[in-house]
């Protein structure tokens, strides 16, 4: 009876190593699926007149993504410089000023926040966002524009990190020890010059890696990014520009991208462009954070 | 007065200031989808599937969406579970807890984490070309099962880490195998296991660049795996570009139906995690 049990426990243990390495395997499986499906791209053209290239007409067979890449960044930048003074703040309050009543109300509040899907925040962006840039932001700045705009993406996105930025900001903040706050608040500094010079120094590698976590993920959001931007091809000059992220092309075009061959390996080239960068920027992040957290 | 005062006190301002962005935006959107979708909605919205002539105003509703988001997240909950309590397990009962493959394993999960649904979507996309699969139900809770998956071990896996020792060793000296341990591991993360499932049920049930290009769009309730199914992300987002006022009332209809949904979910989540969590060793 005792050899079964064993053999039922050896069995099972193998069984969940398998379970467990094929995750590993999904990450070089994905890799490998989408560079074979974007390989026939690169027969054609080179890899670096594809990211500098900025004329987009598949059935003309030219293939630039270099608008497509600007839209990405000018949204991502927008996103993230709205939202990291906020969630810094923010985090610092939860963690070094607020007491326990007020963060009972906050963390939900923030919980919200991270749940709500996409699309809601698309829908709230075409609601309000876009209609308040186009009737009072922008006849400030520029003649006409329809709202959506690389703005109305960066503010609707900037929302969508913001729970992100804060839960990660707190987590490492609460890694700093209290002794080292102490110390300093002893020898006469305030709450927060103790903020500025002892929990910041101490975490900036943690507020890095946070970062570049928060912009990954601002990379790869499709549908909420889709809704307020505009999608047109065109390298954006200004705020008030319409742009067209890379998540935003992919799903756009999923459908006609069966007609041509070379249409779907670019829009797979796209795929892979983004899961490359996500896949190098997430790494990056969390071995700094493990670093921390195991400090 | 000092001008470290003075800093303290404009930082305290600046902080209360951003505080209250986070929070205006939580109240505004929730405020806007319902103030918008409550004037929009009606009981025919939510339980008719869509008639003739839908996507140009005429009547019908957004029940195949509905039920087709049920399907998928229930089916693709229920394989995600059955993946990922194995792995927590294994990470946590098996490995010895300074071990360099539960290391990469666990950056191997946060990683998945991270990379964006489209991303999946577009990989089973090329996948099920290969395999000769057209958009299906089955597609579709396959990709929201493999997006989920790291979502379920991650946060399972954090409760499971503060699994006393204690336990683990009285079981062993009763005799028990690893394996025979996994019933008092279950009980004692059972509140972990139901947040995390609700956050995955959160997580799936908004996904919609993920399932649209594997589960595809219909007018109809699948009867079978094979068959295209309906989202409510992908059904808001198809009648907000319509540009009929009719159908994109009806999109702000079915975005209230989905806050409301994942406000429940994600409240009962912290409010489980709260009330079980309590009755630690």
């Amino acid at each position: 009876m005792n050899r079964s049990r064993i053999f039922k426990e050896k069995v099972a243990g193998n069984l969940m190593l398998l379970i467990t390495t094929a995750a590993l395997l999904l990450v070089v499986a994905m890799s490998i699926g989408l560079y074979v499906k974007s390989a026939p791209i690169f027969e054609e053209h080179s890899l670096w007149d594809l990211l500098s290239a900025s004329e987009w007409k598949p059935f003309k067979n030219q293939f630039g993504f270099f608008p497509f890449i600007m839209g990405t960044l000018w949204v991502t930048a927008i996103a993230l410089l709205l939202a990291l003074p906020v969630s810094l703040l923010t985090a610092v309050f939860l963690t070094e000023y607020a007491n326990s009543g007020i963060r009972r109300w906050v963390y939900p509040a923030l919980d919200i926040l991270a749940a709500l899907p996409s699309v809601i925040y698309g829908v709230w962006g075409t609601l309000l966002i876009v209609p308040w840039i186009s009737e009072w932001l922008a006849p400030f700045f520029v003649e006409y524009s329809a709202g959506y705009t690389v703005l109305a993406g960066g503010i609707v996105l900037n929302v969508m990190i913001l729970p992100l930025l804060v839960s990660l900001f707190v987590e490492i903040f609460s890694t700093v020890p209290q002794e080292l706050r102490d110390a300093s608040r002893a020898l006469g500094a305030t709450h927060w010059q103790t903020t500025k010079q002892v929990v910041f120094r101490r975490s900036l590698p943690g507020i890095l890696a946070a970062v570049v976590l928060a912009v990954s993920r601002a990379l790869g959001e499709t549908i909420a990014v889709l809704m307020v931007c505009g999608n047109l091809p065109q390298v954006p000059h200004s705020l008030f520009d319409a742009c067209y992220p890379i998540p935003a092309l992919i799903a756009n075009n999923y459908g006609e991208m069966l007609s041509l061959p070379l249409y779907e390996s670019a829009l797979m080239f796209a795929a892979l462009m983004l899961f490359i960068v996500v896949l190098l920027f997430n790494l990056l992040s969390r071995i700094i954070l493990y670093r921390l957290k195991n400090r | 007065m000092k001008i470290k005062y003075i800093e303290e006190f404009a930082i305290k301002i600046l902080m209360a200031l951003s505080l209250l962005t986070v929070l205006g935006f939580v109240v505004g959107i929730i405020y806007t989808i319902f103030h918008r979708g409550w004037s929009c909605i009606s009981w025919e919205m939510v339980s008719s599937l869509p008639g003739g002539g839908f996507y140009i105003g005429k009547e019908g509703g957004f029940l195949n969406a509905i039920v087709g988001s049920l399907y998928i997240v229930i089916a693709s909950t229920f394989l995600g579970l059955l993946v990922s309590i194995p792995v927590v397990f294994y990470l946590n009962i098996f490995l010895k807890s300074h071990s360099k493959f539960a290391y990469i394993a666990r950056m191997a999960y946060d990683v998945l984490f991270g990379i964006p649904s489209i991303v999946y979507g577009a990989f089973a996309f090329t996948l099920m070309i290969w395999l000769g699969l057209r958009t299906s139900l089955l597609g579709g809770i396959l990709v929201t099962t493999l997006l989920i998956i790291p979502i379920l071990i991650r946060s399972m896996d954090e409760v499971a880490k503060n699994f006393p020792r204690d336990l683990l060793e009285a079981s062993y000296s009763l005799g028990a195998t690893r394996l025979e341990t996994l019933g008092v591991m279950l009980r004692q993360i059972a509140p972990g296991i139901a947040t995390a499932t609700l956050l995955s049920v959160g997580r799936a049930i908004g996904d919609a660049a993920g399932v649209m290009f594997t589960a595809g769009f219909s007018d109809s309730i699948p009867t079978s795996l094979s068959q295209p199914a309906a989202t409510l992300p992908l059904s808001i987002f198809f009648q907000l570009s319509a540009p009929q006022a009719e159908v994109q009332d009806r999109a702000y209809a079915a975005a209230l139906v989905l806050t409301i949904i994942v406000l429940v979910i994600s409240l009962a989540g912290r409010f489980i995690l709260h009330k079980f969590s309590k009755n630690k060793i």
